[in-house]
């Protein structure tokens, strides 16, 4: 801001005509205009460049996209090659559901109890406590979840230990504060005369939170798991630390699977660029996207009905 | 609000302040550097590149996580003596280190594998251009957990585990416990080698496998899980986890030099084309025996030179 | 069960969920520190580290991730300042720009590997900057632009009606209006907001993998001048973050003690972020008392 300023001045001098609120109007539009096509232009170039990567294993390589997205058996490095990424679809979708139904009532109740039940201790103690969960860094939970996860579940049921629940667990945690956050912020705006009315009634506090507050903040709610989910989904380095990473659909919780974020962590860093494998690895990342852009359009669906 | 902009203003002048003053003193820091690396220089013609003409250049050397530590620790030693010649060291996968150096990015591709196996498809061609620096030679152990009470492998015992037709320790002679394979991704060059020269067979990832890319993971987990198996490049091993002998040979730097067992592989450095002045010194200085019987085996590989064999790329082993 | 009873055991539960997420958390961050601390020492933050000796420290990949969350900062805040106040002032209510709200929404949940090949791919090789600290940097930036968006906006969006209004009335031009009259409000939630976003860049690993590299070449902090290549201050050389250093030494850690380096590691890395945290807290508290009229 003030570089533009400075500059600003500068060309005062030169264009006396210019009236100086003017100038300075338009100097602000102009600054504020680039940042906004310069935030446009990266999700365009994104866009671009891992769709173009991505469908080049269609294109290029011949794959069947039917077959890349349904397919059982991932081969990449066989004669002929196999890319069938179902499992790794599956694994995302089961493990960010899984972790999602185990957050989304821990979550919802954290931000009852800071709202409805104990408002002036709650929000003191449980808001910096999920602020900090939301703080500690990816790595630290694939770390924490190797050292004590793993070997909990290993010693709990049969099994390694390492699997989708192991990562579904480690998400779950990771999850928390986003659905925590947004569901308090739902249930603090609820406007205080409906609660009223509801006690006034005689209802109880729990009626009054499963007949009146939840119905009325459910999109919201819903929101905030959809959010949480979209974060799962795309969690990389955490979950392959847990998970096991055997490119098949597992048979229990406790089976080794894998991801769409661990099969392209896995592999990336071996395959050359260009080569089918790597191509395929591209298009594991455009269906992340894809991925990324249906959770955001449910979030505007469910604002959309909170808004009604 | 006038408050604000001058807090804004001081800041920005201090910064700016503080950005002249310290590049003074970097600039006197750097000649007083230059100076002492000067000194250095002529304290130390004994080195490697005694010859005489300064070398200058810089070099990046990307790819394999394996071979990083000791490209890393090498050229540390290396810009020590020649002080003009500066060398990045990356890892990113031996994938990315034949991508970037065939692409131009780089002038050294760290590898784990022989180039041709890699370029498949569309770019074998690209493996052409690419001159091989074979380094270090590694080996690897097939490793178990501690528990399993086994302590030979044969190879064909090795197939029946890795393409699941023996799932109990107690069918190769060990405890009744339940055989958990710790492999590798597909795409990885440990696995490839392992498949090569050990199993002498590729095979699938079966149902229930783990795959983890690291040997820090894969020692953990062997370590860790009841019935586990896996293998790991001889550095890594340490007494969480059992090597075992492979069919009856024991997996270890004497017996890998002597040719008797066969799961090694070598550490490779491409470079596109011949290499630069500076380049080619610092490969020749890879090769020389002060690294290769100082870093190369304080680091756990085996000196290439020591090798009585070697293998070509389809795997043809010679005596030398 | 009758009304009474039912609230009874729903408070019961209810308070008993939200205790075993403060169990968790104290649980995590005891089993972090109680593992890291004992190892925490100043030659842990200041020495390298060791390939395959015992001893080594964290020195380097802790100034590399400071150093990166500055130019990460340098990028995004004028930027994200600019963009989020087109987004409160400029921008008329309509399509476009419910469509560029729709851009930043994305932007901000976009898996971070994927803006991590993203970055290898065009950063690292096409524009050929290589692995080094400003590719980094701008692939972090592509996290931290829709927050620190989505931050100004709120907070601007936060400024009473009235001050604005009075200003433009007094014949302000609307750029001076914001920059003079609602930025300085708007500057506690703004700065609250950032801090906050640092905390994420700090801890930030699987972009990184990608773009900044897994390597900490030698550095010589006695050379300050930012083009020499083994210069601390050179945005161009490749650099390890403390977060992907943890990742690499838990993966392919040759020394003896990596686990406890590895425990130390994730202990500074908490403690950063917690720093961080009440930072911003304490920070925002006091701006808030600077700016406005409450003593």
């Amino acid at each position: 801001m003030e570089q533009s300023a400075v500059k600003g001045q500068k060309t005062n001098s030169k264009s006396a005509f210019m009236k100086p609120h003017i100038r300075e109007e338009w100097v602000g539009r102009v600054y504020t205009f680039v940042c906004i096509l310069v935030l446009i232009a990266t999700i365009l170039a994104i866009v671009y460049f891992v769709a173009s990567k991505g469908l080049s294993t269609f294109i290029t390589n011949g794959v069947n996209i039917g077959d890349l997205l349904t397919g059982l058996k991932w081969d990449p490095e066989g004669e002929p090659a196999v890319f069938g990424a179902l499992p790794f679809i599956f694994g995302s979708f089961s493990t960010s559901l899984l972790a999602a139904l185990i957050a989304a009532p821990l979550g919802c109740c954290a931000a009852i109890f800071m709202t409805q039940i104990m408002p002036g201790a709650g929000r003191r103690f449980m808001q910096p406590v999920i602020e900090l969960l939301a703080g500690i860094p990816s790595v630290v939970y694939g770390f924490v979840g190797l050292s004590v996860i793993v070997p909990m579940l290993r010693a709990i049921f049969p099994g390694q230990g390492i699997g989708i629940l192991a990562g579904s667990l480690v998400l779950a945690v990771m999850i928390l504060p986003t659905i925590t956050s947004i569901a308090t912020d739902a249930l603090a705006a609820l406007p205080g005369g409906l609660k009223e009315g509801s006690f006034a009634l005689g209802a109880t506090r729990w009626q009054t939170i499963y007949r009146i507050v939840l119905p009325t903040t459910l999109p919201a709610l819903l929101t905030g798991v959809v959010l949480g989910m979209a974060r799962a989904f795309g969690e990389a380095l955490a979950v392959q630390m847990v998970i096991g990473n055997a490119p098949h659909i597992p048979r229990s919780l406790f089976e080794s699977a894998s991801t769409l974020t661990s099969a392209i962590t896995l592999s990336m860093g071996n395959t050359i660029s260009g080569t089918a494998h790597n191509n395929a690895l591209w298009s594991l990342a455009l269906i992340l996207l894809t991925m990324t852009f249906i959770f955001v359009f449910i979030v505007r669906v469910l604002e959309r009905r909170n808004h009604r | 609000m006038k408050k604000m902009v001058l807090v804004v203003m001081a800041l920005v002048l201090t910064i700016g302040l503080a950005a002249c003053g310290s590049k003074n003193t970097t600039n006197n820091a750097a000649n007083n550097g230059a100076n002492q690396e000067a000194g250095t220089n002529n304290g130390t013609t004994g080195g490697a590149e005694g010859g005489g003409e300064e070398l200058s250049g810089s070099i990046l050397a990307v790819g394999s996580t394996a071979l990083q530590p000791l490209v890393d620790q090498v050229s540390k030693k290396f810009m020590e003596t020649n002080s003009g010649v500066t060398i990045q060291v990356q890892g990113g996968g031996s994938g990315t280190g034949l991508t970037q150096v065939a692409g131009g990015q780089a002038q050294i591709g760290n590898s784990d594998i022989f180039a041709e196996e890699k370029f498949k498809d569309a770019e074998a061609d690209l493996a052409k251009d690419l001159v091989d620096h074979q380094v270090a030679v590694v080996g690897m152990a097939t490793v178990v957990n501690k528990e399993v009470g086994v302590d030979n492998l044969t190879k064909q015992q090795l197939v029946d585990i890795f393409t699941g037709k023996v799932t109990n320790w107690k069918d190769v002679g060990g405890s009744d416990e339940k055989i958990t394979i710790i492999n590798r991704p597909a795409s990885s060059g440990t696995r490839k080698t392992f498949e090569t020269y050990a199993l002498g067979t590729k095979t699938e990832d079966l149902q229930g496998s783990i795959q983890e890319d690291s040997s820090g993971t894969v020692k953990k987990l062997v370590g860790e899980t009841p019935g586990a198996i896996g293998y790991l490049a001889f550095s890594y091993l340490d007494d969480t986890v059992k090597a075992v002998k492979y069919d009856g040979v024991e997996a270890s730097e004497a017996t890998v030099v002597d040719g008797t067992y066969p799961v090694w592989a070598y550490e490779h450095m491409y470079t596109k084309g011949e290499p630069d002045a500076a380049t080619k010194a610092f490969l020749d200085y890879m090769l020389t025996d002060e690294v290769q019987n100082g870093d190369v085996t304080e680091l756990g590989y085996i000196p290439v030179n020591k090798m009585t064999v070697t293998r070509a790329v389809d795997g043809t082993v010679t005596k030398k | 069960m009758n009304a009474k009873t039912a609230d009874k055991v729903a408070t019961v539960v209810i308070c008993l969920f939200a205790g075993i997420i403060v169990l968790v958390l104290l649980g995590l961050l005891g089993f972090i520190l109680f593992r890291g601390l004992s190892h925490i020492s100043w030659d842990f933050l200041t020495s390298a580290p060791e390939t395959i000796k015992a001893g080594g420290g964290i020195g380097p990949q802790l100034f590399n991730s400071l150093f990166l969350l500055v130019l990460t900062m340098l990028i995004t805040i004028p930027l994200g300042l600019g963009a989020g106040i087109y987004m409160s002032q400029y921008a008329k209510p309509g399509k476009v720009t419910n469509s560029i709200r729709l851009v930043v929404e994305v932007l901000s949940s976009f898996p971070s590997i994927v803006v991590g090949l993203f970055g290898l791919l065009v950063f690292v090789n096409i524009m050929g900057i290589g692995f080094s600290l400003f590719s980094g940097a701008l692939a972090l930036t592509v996290f931290n632009l829709p927050l620190m968006v989505r931050i100004t906006e709120q907070a601007m969006a936060g400024v009473p009606r009235e001050q604005k209004e009075a200003s433009l009335a007094l014949g302000l031009s609307r750029w001076k209006t914001i920059t003079s009259v609602m930025l300085p409000i708007a500057m506690p939630a703004i700065i609250t907001g950032t801090i906050l976003a640092a905390g994420r860049v700090f801890g930030e690993a699987a972009a990184l993998l990608f773009t900044a590299g897994m390597s900490s070449p030698r550095l010589d902090f006695t050379d300050w001048n930012p083009l020499s290549p083994f210069s601390p201050l050179n945005p161009f050389r490749p650099a390890e973050t403390l977060a992907v250093h943890i990742w690499k030494i838990n993966s392919e850690g040759l020394a003896p003690d990596a686990g406890e380096i590895a425990a130390g590691a994730s202990a500074v890395l908490v403690l950063t972020v917690l720093l961080f945290n009440f930072g911003a807290r304490w920070f925002g508290r006091f701006m808030h008392r600077k700016f406005t009229a409450t003593r």
